[in-house]
């Protein structure tokens, strides 16, 4: 066993997503339901020849047991079954999570499943009362910073270090935007323009509405097991190849630094579990809550130099027909984002991509993916990534 | 709804109390001599339990600020200036810089602590411009 106990070892058969966007007919809880069975059913199995689930927390319908919860719902009684909260980050630690509990014999085959429902089932002033609850109670908050605020002060930080522009943040948004535009599901699909960003409602200087995320309902869902046994499903399995995971701090005020994020740590790690460079990565699945947190990640990552996100996102090598593709599904600033399941969604068009079902979209030859996710304020990050069956 | 408003540990109290009287406190460790904000049980660099309050100059320069456009609730009144200001003593605070021009704030400028009730019973440290650090026109 490697570094995470992930890789190479492990592998997705099965996946799938629920309604993204709006979607006021289903609970979060009805939701995660629904993407837990689908994605069984998808992998080729049974209820009862999964033995494992993995939730997270919804915002807009807390559960104390969570994860019982959705088990009980469908008269399931796994013989593991946790609920994960690492905030954003959740996705790909509750993965590693899973792969752990294999190798420790706790489960077979574990779904990991996730969904909630800022858009539909909490009010504006409720999803904003979650948002300033992210801040230091005593040594924050008070001030009224807004999630948006935290990472404007990160933006504003990387523009006075390294002569990063609006404008090359905006680019982040304009490269999601064009590939949600060759995607039927997501949310956010009319092509957009630096200047429609740039010209879109201010925020907190320097970012404006369009450099933020979207906020939404939607699930989904991921069965995970060892390579041994994934031979035999309807798809083919998509291999684990390396994990990373890096922790700075929990508050903004807190950090060393900036504009360098644990993403460097997270990478670091999963780049030498996998044996693989940034050359190697076919499709960037990142986190882009806010496009200067996409920026720094494609940094830390390894994409380019430190200081250089703005002129590499400028390039336009990360929108359809680049050499770098991201966020091919449009991220959680076109496609959905809602909340703590919003990494998962680069996690499934990763495994769509792989599959070869991304219509429109797909990429060639595509053999190697990496996901990030981060929890906090550019906090926590978890790295993984993915590759291709022959 | 109020502004959210701190309610001090006993840890934490000396600093409100110190806030209160118009004076910024900060900790320093008696074991390594680092200074430590937020106030603590522990020193965030060598882990000793020996911090000891003393006055601080109120003195900082601006690490990061933003102007918050769209308030985070009806307590607030946009446009504010939230900005993380490195005091001279080392550690990093997160505050506002309050009756400020937006366009005149940069990072790096020179910052000086003032003090906001915030309620009946807390006030909390605010930071002005204090353009005459940076030599330039010292203002009214």
């Amino acid at each position: 066993m490697s570094v995470s106990g992930l890789g190479g070892e492990f592998a997705l058969i099965g996946m799938s997503e629920s309604a993204v966007g709006i979607v006021p007919d289903k609970s979060p809880r009805e939701l995660c339901v629904q993407v837990t069975l689908d994605a069984i059913q998808d992998a080729g199995l049974t209820l009862g020849e999964v033995d494992g689930l993995i939730t997270c927390n919804a915002f807009a319908e807390p559960i104390m047991y969570h994860a019982e919860a959705v088990a009980e719902y469908i008269g399931w009684q796994p013989r593991h079954c946790v609920t994960v909260n690492t905030g954003g980050g959740t996705t790909f630690m509750a993965l590693n999570m899973a792969a752990a509990a294999i190798q420790a014999g706790m489960a077979d085959t574990i779904v990991v499943a996730m969904a909630d429902s800022l858009r539909s089932f909490m009010s504006r002033e409720q999803a904003m009362v979650v948002q300033s609850s992210s801040g230091h109670p005593h040594y924050e908050q008070p001030y009224g910073p807004t999630v948006p605020a935290y990472y404007a002060l990160i933006a504003r930080a990387h523009m006075d270090q390294f002569g990063t522009t609006e404008a090359q943040f905006a680019e982040a948004a304009v490269s999601c935007r064009a590939w949600a535009s060759q995607h039927p599901k997501a949310q956010k699909r009319d092509p957009i323009s630096v200047e429609d960003v740039m010209n879109s409602r201010a925020i907190a200087d320097p970012l404006k509405v369009l450099d933020c995320s979207l906020v939404s309902d939607g699930g989904a869902a991921v069965v995970i097991t060892r390579k041994d046994r994934a031979k035999n499903g309807p798809h083919k399995p998509v291999t684990l190849l390396g994990y990373g995971e890096g922790h700075a701090y929990e508050h903004i005020s807190q950090a060393k630094n900036l504009t360098t994020s644990a993403a460097a740590q997270s990478g670091r790690a999963a780049y030498t579990e996998a044996g693989l460079t940034p050359d190697d990565i076919d499709l960037l699945q990142l986190y882009d809550c806010f496009t200067p947190a996409l920026l720094i990640q494609i940094e830390d990552l390894g994409f380019c130099d430190k200081g250089e996100g703005g002129a590499w996102l400028a390039s336009g090598i990360s929108k359809p027909g680049g050499s770098k593709p991201m966020n091919t599904h449009g991220g959680m600033l076109s496609y959905c984002h809602p909340g703590n399941p919003g990494a998962m969604f680069g996690l499934t068009e990763a495994m769509i991509q792989m599959r070869g079902n991304a219509g429109e979209r797909q990429l060639p030859n595509m053999r190697t993916a990496l996901c990030h996710a981060q929890g906090g304020i550019m906090s926590s990050h978890a790295t993984i990534i993915l590759g291709a069956e022959d | 709804m109020a502004k959210p408003v701190p309610r001090p540990t006993p840890t934490e109290q000396p600093f409100y109390d110190a806030c209160a009287a118009g004076k910024l406190v900060l900790q320093r460790c008696q074991h390594c001599g680092h200074v430590v904000f937020y106030p603590r049980t522990h020193c965030d660099a060598c882990q000793s339990d020996q911090l000891a309050w003393e006055d601080a100059s109120g003195a900082g320069t601006i690490a990061s600020y933003t102007v918050v456009r769209r308030a985070v609730s009806a307590d607030f009144e946009a446009p504010y200036v939230i900005a993380l200001i490195d005091l001279a003593e080392g550690p990093r605070m997160m505050s506002q810089i309050i009756d400020a021009d937006p366009d005149a704030l940069a990072v790096g400028l020179s910052v000086k602590v003032d003090f906001a009730a915030w309620s009946e019973d807390i006030t909390l440290p605010v930071f002005r411009l204090h353009p005459a650090l940076d030599g330039g026109d010292a203002g009214p």
